[in-house]
């Protein structure tokens, strides 16, 4: 038989245990916010998995073409004057560096090099994020608010193939052709600052690339592209998809929300795997 | 009585700490209209997500035909949930598809018919549900009756055994609001579908459902025909019922078939015993033609004009109307023998013909489609009742002894078309 009585000691354990309660509270924040992160890691991949899942079908190609024109077609003008200002800057900065150290000729080179395996990348998935990731987000989440989404649930359409799938296999095809364009311009806008303007010479210019820049370069852009197009696509139909579990907000703010969120958190997570992605193919 | 439908079994949906629905036993039956009532908020909607699966319950259990939704196999489950339609709230349409694909979508993706088989089905549910003109309009273009209409649509072309309407009257005006009840229940017979609605416009559901469910306080507290709610005791209906009730009449003047039946038995009580009463029944005997011929709106425009103008006349000299049926407006008058009455009957054939027809005919005219002119006509039959008689075998006696007071010629554009 265990009797309690209420002693000094008694107050002294309870004073103790609040203190390590104090203590461990910062632990217990950080264990709870990593279980969150993994918990929701592991939603994104399974939500990823069944878009990636549901791509074949013919019924998907209409609508994969349909997003291909809207993610990519459309996104040509505003990536095309980004990077043809892109280049023309890397021209002018990288002429008056290499001038002081009398490698001028080396100009077509550095530009290029740094467009096809670096800026043209990540700007172009930068720019396609703000573009049109962000409008995939606001898109999906009205319609997940406007119960349309729900609305699939009952006609029994699948509401990941109908609205997911299409718009990640979209952006798979569009990102690595959106960045070849970037690449083109971008070399055409450096040769426009150092030869037009800056009046070095085109063949060396051009000599310099064509030396400089090997096949496995570009192929490289193109696989970061690749994995830019499915972290983009996966985190802003993702953050549409599920704007109504937010627990900051609802309505049209949760959609608004959701949609900041989806740029910032593509934005980062585009650096991060660059850096990820630059280290495993050098 | 047959196996049920859908039947819930100690039903309970909690979200967060909030407990919406608690210990829901409730029936639907096949082939009928149910209706599920209730106050906005009481979880209505909640119930209806249940049925079609866009919501687990905590805990009890819901069984389709009998069989448990929980342990059904998958394939099971989605042949069973193949059958069923919903109509949402707020419809739900894709606001980046025309009408046309709105309603060819739930084709388009689940079926592989031929394009020209999917084209042949939308435009014959197009035409059922009067969008012809609206086809290659997106929903934002349309009015919000246009595009319940459009909802509608899209919930039958599947055709569906079961359709659930999730508030389908919601943001109409009361002739809007009658007309989607009245289209619902012609689609009902039309297709033989079973249609569970959600809704709180009381009294208009009693006239076109089978069945009632009332939710009241997280629990269904009454299940039975509209008839047998009439005679439920309980603090619902004081709650719900009345309010929604005295609401209906500021709204239409016309009294719900439940108060009309208390106001006749409290008005018949004062009465000492002997004294006489007279019910009057009216109809627009050709409705459902005239549905067929210019749309539910300009019909139900016709039904609700004759029954203000009624009312108008015969609550001046104390006499009580209501709605009854689809096509019927039934009015006591207490302190009348049979000669007062048809006296008073005489006054208002009179005041009909010159004022009151040329006016229904316009207002509904106005909401006339296009298409052929139609000619309606209205009936009345006068019957005397003693306090003792039941009120219903004094209907059926004027029913019986009604004859033509007036004919309505409606078209699109004008009476005289």
């Amino acid at each position: 038989m265990t009797v309690i009585v209420n002693s000094p000691n008694g107050s002294e354990n309870e004073a103790k245990r609040s203190l390590v309660t104090i203590v461990l509270r910062p632990f217990a924040f950080v264990g709870r916010t990593v279980i969150e992160w993994i918990n929701k890691m592991g939603a994104v991949t399974i939500f990823l998995s069944m878009a990636l899942l549901r791509i074949p079908g013919r019924k998907q190609l209409f609508k994969t073409v349909q997003q291909v024109y809207y993610i990519g077609a459309r996104s040509i003008t505003i990536i095309m004057l980004v990077s043809l200002f892109t280049g023309m800057v890397l021209g002018l900065q990288s002429y008056h560096a290499l001038s002081k150290f009398g490698a001028s000729g080396a100009v077509g080179s550095l530009v290029s090099l740094s467009l096809i395996m670096e800026l043209g990348p990540v700007l172009t998935a930068i720019m396609i994020t703000a573009r049109a990731g962000s409008a995939i987000t606001a898109e999906i989440g009205i319609q997940r608010i406007s119960e349309q989404i729900d609305a699939l649930s009952t006609m029994r359409i699948n509401p990941i193939r109908y609205l997911i799938s299409p718009r990640i296999s979209a952006a798979i095809i569009s990102f690595p052709l959106l960045t070849a364009v970037f690449d083109l311009i971008g070399i055409l806008g450096g040769y426009v600052s150092a030869v037009v303007l800056l009046g070095l010479n085109g063949g060396v210019y051009m000599h310099s690339i064509n030396t400089y820049v090997d096949m496995s370069d570009v192929t490289n852009g193109f696989v970061k592209s690749i994995v830019f197009a499915v972290i983009v696509a996966t985190v802003c139909c993702y953050q549409g998809y599920f704007a109504h579990m937010r627990k900051d907000s609802h309505g049209a703010q949760a959609v608004g929300l959701a949609t900041t969120s989806a740029v910032v958190t593509s934005c980062v997570l585009i650096l991060v795997s660059d850096y990820v992605v630059t280290s495993m193919l050098v | 009585m047959d196996t049920p439908l859908i039947e819930f079994k100690n039903v309970t949906k909690r979200f967060g700490r909030k407990t919406v629905l608690e210990n829901v036993n409730l029936r639907i039956y096949e082939g009928q209209i149910t209706t599920i009532i209730g106050l906005s908020g009481s979880g209505k909607s909640v119930m209806l997500k249940h049925i079609i699966g866009l919501i687990q319950p905590d805990e009890g259990a819901i069984f389709f035909r009998g069989k448990p939704i929980a342990r059904m196999k998958k394939s099971e489950l989605a042949e069973s949930f193949s059958r069923i339609s919903y109509m949402f709230q707020g419809n739900a349409l894709f606001d980046s598809l025309t009408v046309y694909d709105n309603i060819a979508l739930p084709l388009q993706e689940t079926t592989n018919l031929k394009k020209a088989e999917i084209d042949r089905r939308v435009m014959a549910r197009v035409e059922q549900t009067e969008l012809s003109e609206a086809i290659h309009k997106y929903p934002s273009e349309l009015s919000g009756g246009m595009q319940k209409r459009a909802a509608l649509a899209r919930a039958l072309i599947t055709d569906p055994q079961i359709v659930l309407f999730d508030e389908p009257t919601t943001g109409q005006d009361p002739v809007r609001k009658n007309a989607i009840l009245s289209m619902i229940a012609q689609y009902q017979r039309k297709f033989n579908f079973t249609a569970i609605l959600v809704s709180h416009e009381i009294p208009d559901v009693y006239f076109i459902s089978n069945r009632i469910l009332a939710l009241y306080d997280r629990q269904i507290v009454f299940q039975g025909t509209p008839e047998e709610l009439e005679n439920f005791d309980h603090p619902f209906m004081d709650e719900v019922i009345n309010s929604l009730e005295a609401l209906q009449k500021e709204l239409t003047g016309l009294y719900s078939k439940r108060q009309f039946a208390m106001l006749n038995h409290v008005q018949l009580k004062r009465r000492t015993f002997g004294e006489s009463y007279c019910i009057v029944v009216f109809s627009l005997k050709e409705l459902h033609t005239m549905i067929t011929k210019v749309g539910h709106d300009a019909a139900q425009e016709a039904l609700r004009n004759m029954g203000l103008y009624i009312d108008k006349h015969f609550g001046a000299i104390g006499g009580i109307s209501t709605r009854f049926g689809t096509n019927e407006i039934i009015t006591m008058l207490p302190y009348s023998n049979l000669d007062e009455a048809e006296n008073i009957m005489g006054n208002f054939v009179m005041d009909f013909h010159e004022q009151i027809m040329p006016a229904i005919q316009t207002g509904a005219c106005k909401f006339a489609s296009e298409g052929e002119s139609v000619e309606v006509t209205i009936l009345a039959g006068i019957a005397e009742g003693k306090p003792t008689a039941t009120v219903d075998s004094v209907m059926n006696l004027a029913k019986s002894q009604q004859k033509e007071i007036g004919r309505l010629t409606c078209a699109a554009g004008g009476a005289n078309k």
